[in-house]
């Protein structure tokens, strides 16, 4: 059922090209944006604030459609189809690539009905598929011994940790094939924080995963790959490791030292 | 998603939608069926008869200056009347009352706004009417003055809760800048918040205007209705009858489609152009100054 | 020392202003409790078991008041079932599809337009469409619709808010998780907005409760010794009755009047009551 982008020996999740995006306000843009996401990876978007890297996760999900944008130019290919195309069915796209947000947001719901509602939205009412999926999710997002004997009472009675992982497993209970990451951490206490990316490494087995880090050093933590966005541009892509240690252009090497942002 | 469901999720967009434009066809249905009532009057009543002073209908005269200049009266009187008073608590109630007592007050104001003008014409004929004449010793209590006050307190919750939300809106900034310059936090109130909020609170009375206007019940029970130009000082103090009033208790007793019906339809149209007015300048004024404050937050 | 005589005289200027403010808003609020109080107390002593459960007899001077009691609940109910549904679903329209264009300018200048026209106007637009027009003669039907219309902008523009005041954030995570615009509204904006929603409902049908003016020629009748059979009949209401017993009847007993009065302050002021209940303990109990 799955059609990799085969590109060379690589297997590639998303590839994108000439990417252009403009908000109705001006605020905040993607810039001509080509890029190729590996499969079964972490990439890592780093950079200063307002450079574009939640509007590009945004575009990948289809998310953006809710916001006021302008324009939008480019290809975004994923599963050998053009996502950007107004055909596509954005409710399928977007159960196969799930998001997990800066600040947790539990739905105003159980804990149990938080993770099963991409699965009941999506038409699943078999309630015995539903609880499995609800323990494999949390179980693989960490939470199942915390909460299994209280998965009816409010997603708001969990600690800022526990709330962001049921974010996660929401979206991995929906099994999709990318988990997408917007600066999962930043409300997050240091034990939370490492918890949850001691679980990317882990989820990379199974899922491709784009996360915009909370900072630097999470983003060299993490980074299989790693996209340096500089406003609205993408200034330099590569291996993290070539990226961290021998950036090649001077704004990367500025930013990763500490000189602005 | 499967197809069944992608079309009921179509069918309840749809409906959805259309339900969201009723209220531009409930409006244009209105002034549509009080045209077709209220416009033959034009043609079956001339134009020097319906701006004449004398109304008269068993005797054919449909003068309705008289009505309109009576309605205007009374508004203008309880405008006057709810000003200090609805501008004032929504003052007091904005920058100077605790929260605690915001929260008493607050829901009291509210019940006023509940209690249907029937009941405040009933207490005005048992307690305004007799007080009125007695008090002022005048033959009789039904005047344009004690309607104006009971349509004072008509339009003081509509006033009070118009401006409190203006002056709310109001940057907290503002009033800290203020204050930080050593103003007291009554020179600000008035050199400042108020100015501010000036649009809003401009809203505020405009629509109390409309309220007073467009209220029927209470003045129809106290201010006598009797048909005279009301353009004697004392004017106030003596029955009058308004464009409200002379609908609601005439339109009972015509038969459907003679003249008199549709002249008191034309006095419909007249008071659903005064509203349409009233409330278009009130809402472009709030809408201006929203975008305003909006700026400045951002 | 010019400098700190002077603040004093602003401090003494602030204190009585303040004072003047007390006292204005205090007699705002104190004719309206004293207004209720009086009523309370002058008709309490009205109100038996007969005066509620009686029809009127004796030319209105004696008996009771149910049919009026009955047709003023019919037509709340009959109000209710035609402004609800279309209310809450324009004021979803409003806050969840609509985007800035001219046409929900245009949606919006129609709403406040509609909360404007006078009531006495509504009667004159039920007369001509829903008695003459449609034939629907003077009924609970023609009156409960044109109450309806009336209603209508409250119970818009309190959904609306409601709605409104929902987090986005929920939105775009149940949009994010696969959900289409109608399930995200039904599962997750509309229930968090609910208690929003029945506040502005009922606000919206206590006033057409109340509302005299829009029924006199569409739906009230002076006197009738049964009850409406059918949504056809005319029907007495309480606040015509109030109207009609205090202008229309000469000799009328101030004890039956003041009785009347009270059960629809008691009608219309329960359902506020019940709707800042509802109000303050859907704001106690939010997690958001």
């Amino acid at each position: 059922m799955r059609v990799p982008n085969v590109n060379g020996d690589i297997m590639k999740e998303f590839i994108i090209k000439n990417l252009s995006l403009r908000y109705s306000d001006d605020n905040e843009s993607l810039r001509n944006i080509s890029l190729e996401i590996e499969s079964k990876a972490i990439t890592v978007l780093f950079g200063p604030a307002g450079g574009g890297k939640s509007t590009f996760l945004r575009v990948l999900n289809r998310l953006n459609d809710l916001a006021d944008v302008k324009e939008m130019k480019g290809e975004v290919i994923f599963q050998g189809q053009n996502i950007l195309d107004p055909k596509t069915d954005v409710i399928e796209l977007r159960r196969k690539i799930g998001m997990v947000f800066s600040r947790p947001v539990p739905l105003p719901l159980s804990i149990y009905d938080n993770v099963a509602y991409g699965l009941v939205m999506a038409g699943e009412k078999n309630k015995q598929k539903l609880d499995h999926a609800v323990e494999q999710a949390l179980r693989q997002s960490f939470l199942w011994d915390e909460v299994n004997d209280r998965l009816k009472d409010s997603a708001y009675s969990l600690s800022g940790g526990q709330q962001q992982r049921v974010c996660l497993a929401r979206v991995l209970a929906l099994e999709p094939e990318v988990v997408m990451l917007d600066e999962p951490t930043s409300a997050l206490d240091p034990i939370a924080t490492s918890n949850i990316e001691e679980m990317l490494g882990e989820l990379k087995q199974q899922y491709t995963i784009i996360i915009a880090p909370h900072n630097v050093q999470q983003a060299v933590r993490v980074a299989d790959y790693a996209a340096f966005f500089l406003m609205g541009e993408l200034i330099e892509f590569g291996p993290g490791k070539e990226i961290f240690h021998t950036p090649r252009d001077k704004r990367t090497s500025d930013y990763i030292t500490g000189r602005y942002g | 998603m499967n197809q069944t469901r992608k079309h009921d999720d179509q069918l309840i967009n749809s409906v959805i939608r259309i339900t969201g434009y009723s209220s531009i066809l409930f409006v244009l249905l209105i002034l549509f069926f009080l045209l077709r009532e209220g416009l033959p009057a034009l043609a079956s009543t001339p134009l020097k008869t319906l701006f004449s002073i004398r109304w008269y209908p068993i005797e054919g005269y449909f003068g309705i200056l008289p009505l309109i200049l009576g309605s205007i009266l009374v508004t203008v009187v309880a405008t006057l009347i709810a000003l200090p008073f609805g501008i004032g608590a929504a003052v007091y109630l904005s920058e100077v009352a605790p929260p605690w007592i915001r929260d008493i007050l607050k829901p009291i104001i509210e019940i006023l706004a509940g209690i249907p003008s029937v009941v405040l014409g009933f207490i005005g004929i048992l307690v305004f009417v007799p007080f009125i004449r007695k008090f002022l010793d005048i033959p009789t209590g039904l005047t344009a003055f004690t309607g104006a006050i009971l349509l004072g307190l008509i339009s003081i919750p509509t006033i009070v809760s118009v401006a409190e939300d203006a002056l709310n809106t109001v940057p907290n900034s503002y009033r800290q800048a203020s204050l930080a310059l050593g103003a007291t936090r009554w020179q600000t109130i008035w050199d400042v918040t108020l100015p501010a909020a000036k649009s809003g609170v401009l809203t505020a009375v405009m629509l109390g205007i409309g309220r007073s206007m467009g209220e029927t019940m209470a003045v129809m029970m106290v201010t006598g209705n009797a048909a005279t130009m009301p353009v004697h000082l004392n004017s106030l103090f003596a029955p009058i009858r308004t464009m409200t009033a002379t609908i609601a208790s005439e339109m009972g007793e015509v038969a459907a489609g003679s003249q008199h019906y549709q002249v008191l339809f034309l006095i419909g149209i007249v008071l659903f152009l005064l509203s349409l007015v009233i409330n278009i300048f009130a809402s472009l004024v709030s809408t201006k100054s929203r975008q305003r404050s909006e700026r400045l937050l951002s | 020392m010019t400098t700190t005589s002077k603040h004093r005289k602003e401090k003494i200027n602030e204190q009585l202003g303040f004072i003047g403010l007390r006292i204005i808003t205090l007699l705002t609020v104190i004719p309206i409790l004293g207004l209720v109080a009086y009523i309370i107390v002058k008709g309490a002593p009205a109100i038996s078991w007969e005066f509620l459960t009686a029809p009127p007899s004796n030319g209105m001077r004696e008996g009771g008041i149910l049919p009026a009691i009955v047709g003023t609940i019919y037509l709340t109910i009959g109000t209710a079932i035609f402004s609800v549904p279309l209310g809450v679903m324009a004021g979803i329209y409003l806050s969840e599809y609509a985007k800035e264009s001219t046409l929900t300018r245009l949606i919006r200048i129609a709403i406040i337009n509609l909360a404007g026209i006078p009531s006495v106007v509504y009667g004159l637009f039920g007369l001509g469409l829903f008695v003459v027009f449609l034939k629907f003669g003077t009924s609970i039907l023609s009156a409960s619709l044109t109450l309806s219309i009336m209603t209508l902008p409250t119970i818009i523009s309190t959904t609306e808010e409601a709605l409104r005041s929902v987090p986005n954030s929920f939105r775009v995570v149940s949009t994010s998780l696969g959900a289409s615009k109608w399930q995200t509204v039904r599962r997750i904006v509309l229930p968090q907005a609910l208690p929003g929603i029945i506040t502005g409902v009922i606000l919206g049908l206590e006033r057409a409760a109340g509302e005299t003016a829009p029924i006199l020629f569409t739906g009230a009748t002076f006197f009738l010794p049964i009850l409406p059979q059918s949504p056809l009949d005319a029907t007495m209401a309480l606040p015509y009755h109030i109207f009609v017993i205090s202008t229309q009847i000469p000799g009328m007993p101030v004890s039956i009047q003041y009785g009347t009065v009270l059960v629809l302050l008691i009608f219309v002021l329960g359902m506020n009551l019940i709707a800042t209940l509802i109000r303050s303990h859907a704001r106690a109990k939010r997690q958001w």
